[in-house]
């Protein structure tokens, strides 16, 4: 239902899908460098692309749109019902799960078809592509509930959401090369989520030969999965402390 | 069986009592109609008996369990209710259908999507969005979605506001419908007509307290109070008032040897008693 809901608001599919793959068309089309040998800057946007996705589409669209819900009505309604509410969550995961895999998939085929975007070929790499999106699905969902405990109401949800959102991108290196910002920068990025997945995605995307070039000269693929699974289980447990099913 | 009973309720928001001590007991298969002006706390007393507030003080007992408990047996306990609140624009992008179906499988025993639907007279509908729907079908709507779990008590809250004649007219037949089928409906309104029409019995409610509790008919001695005999006499247009309106009658029926002109025999309307009830002036 939750993914009917999503893809009848054609405004946020055209947002939450294709923004991403516009992004990667401007910023290809302005930066044709290549960053390091064999890695174009476009190699490593998608990297940046698809796990800003996860917090656009995690995060930014449910903080916005349970204040919205709550206004309509909408989850007073279902407290009104037997239906759990951990159903609620999940619903609202997994329809994050497949609005991903679309925008993915999107995003890969265009990347592929003009700007020349290489698909890793180990099975291994696909194995940590596919942990990376579940884990960061299930986190940015659950962090995105435990922040819509913020807003007060609908109106206000998407100027109180977005800045976090576009800050957090700026700083975890989607738009830069990670290791070309300010030490400070990084070391603030490091705390959150979005720059794991980052760098998450980028040992998917990029040369195993690249990983010298991050911070730790390493992909740090435990410390990642350690702390995604650390924000999960924080936001898990904010979402159930803080959700409140109509609006101060 | 009683289905509801409210002992002492108190609810305040800050510094406002929102509901001052309340007692109110519902039996099995009635419709009873809290009937009260805004803000006279209709709304805060069936949130609480629905289990969306807690209350300050007081004993709650719906269906034998205290709304407040949370859980699994508070969801057992749901699967008992219906509820219609007030203004809701969700689910606007789900078809009709779609929707009820859906919430039918929140519960352990739905009763069937469409004959849910027919029972609304959304069948016309069942493919719309649900965004489409003018104001009085998208109430059905909530109506449809309040009964698909088949409750045992249903709660409607001011349901029919903004509704043309002929929607609630259709509306009533509704409740009438569900009653007959052994609903018990707690209905809220300030419409008095609606609880004329539907309630078996009325509690009126101002600033928090019940003022009476009764059937419409009887509410504030209405039938007991003196009945307005009018006629057209000589000198134009006459009345009496009278505890006796059949020896008025059968005065005026010798003095005009037969048919009384224009005779009208009225006692006062359901609006005159509530008005006069809640403090109000009925002019």
């Amino acid at each position: 239902m939750e993914i009917i809901q999503f893809s009848r608001q054609k405004e946020a599919v055209v947002f939450t899908i294709f923004f991403p793959v516009i992004l990667l068309v401007i910023f290809g089309s302005v930066f044709k460098d290549t960053i390091a040998p064999g890695v174009t800057f476009s190699q490593y946007f998608v990297a940046g692309m698809i796990a800003s996705g996860l917090v656009n589409t995690g995060f930014q669209n449910i903080a916005i749109n349970i204040p919205l819900e709550r206004d309509m009505g909408a989850i007073k309604r279902l407290r009104g019902t037997p239906l759990p509410i951990t159903s609620y969550f999940i619903g609202k995961a997994i329809s994050v799960f497949a609005s991903m895999t679309v925008q993915v998939l999107i995003l890969l085929i265009i990347g592929a078809a003009f700007f020349g975007l290489n698909m890793p070929t180990e099975p291994s790499k696909w194995l940590t592509f596919a942990w990376l999106l579940i884990l960061g699905t299930a986190s940015s969902t659950a962090l995105g509930v435990a922040f819509s405990a913020v807003p007060k109401n609908g109106r206000g949800a998407s100027a109180i959401v977005s800045p976090v959102v576009i800050i957090l991108q700026f700083f975890s290196g989607v738009f830069f090369v990670f290791t070309q910002l300010p030490g400070w920068m990084q070391q603030v990025a490091a705390i959150f989520p979005l720059k794991w997945l980052t760098q998450g995605m980028r040992s998917v995307f990029l040369p195993d030969t690249f990983a010298a070039q991050e911070v730790a000269a390493s992909w740090e693929s435990g410390r990642t999965a350690l702390i995604l699974l650390v924000w999960l289980v924080a936001g898990l447990f904010l979402a159930v402390k803080t959700f409140r099913w109509e609006n101060k | 069986m009683k289905v509801i009973e409210v002992k002492g309720l108190v609810k305040s928001y800050g510094d406002f009592t929102a509901v001052a001590g309340i007692d109110l007991t519902i039996e099995a298969g009635e419709i009873f109609a809290l009937l009260g002006p805004n803000g006279a706390g209709k709304t805060t007393t069936v949130e609480i008996l629905a289990g969306f507030r807690k209350s300050d003080s007081g004993s709650v007992s719906v269906l034998g369990f205290d709304p407040a408990t949370k859980g699994d047996a508070g969801r057992k306990w749901r699967n008992q209710i219906g509820i219609v609140l007030q203004t809701a624009s969700d689910a606007g992008s789900f078809k009709v259908r779609e929707i009820v179906k859906h919430f039918s499988a929140f519960y352990a025993n739905p009763r069937d999507v469409d004959q849910v639907i027919e029972a609304v007279g959304l069948t016309e509908k069942r493919n719309s969005l649900v965004l489409e729907l003018s104001g009085g079908q998208r109430r059905r709507l909530d109506v449809a979605l309040g009964i698909i779990g088949n409750p045992e008590l249903l709660f409607l809250d001011e349901p029919t506001t903004g509704f043309d004649p002929e929607a609630r007219r259709a509306f009533w037949s509704l409740i009438r419908d569900l009653k007959a089928g052994g609903t018990t409906i707690l209905l809220t309104t300030h419409y008095l007509d609606e609880a004329e029409e539907l309630a078996d019995r009325v509690a009126v409610i101002a600033a928090g307290k019940i003022i009476e509790v009764s059937t419409p008919a009887l509410l504030g001695g209405r039938s007991t109070s003196k009945a307005t005999v009018s006629w057209l006499g000589k000198s134009g247009l006459e009345s009496e008032e009278s505890d006796n309106p059949t020896a008025v009658v059968t005065r005026l029926a010798a003095q005009f040897g037969g048919e009384i002109p224009e005779l009208v025999i009225t006692r006062p309307t359901l609006e005159d008693t509530y008005l006069k009830m809640i403090g109000g002036q009925s002019e």
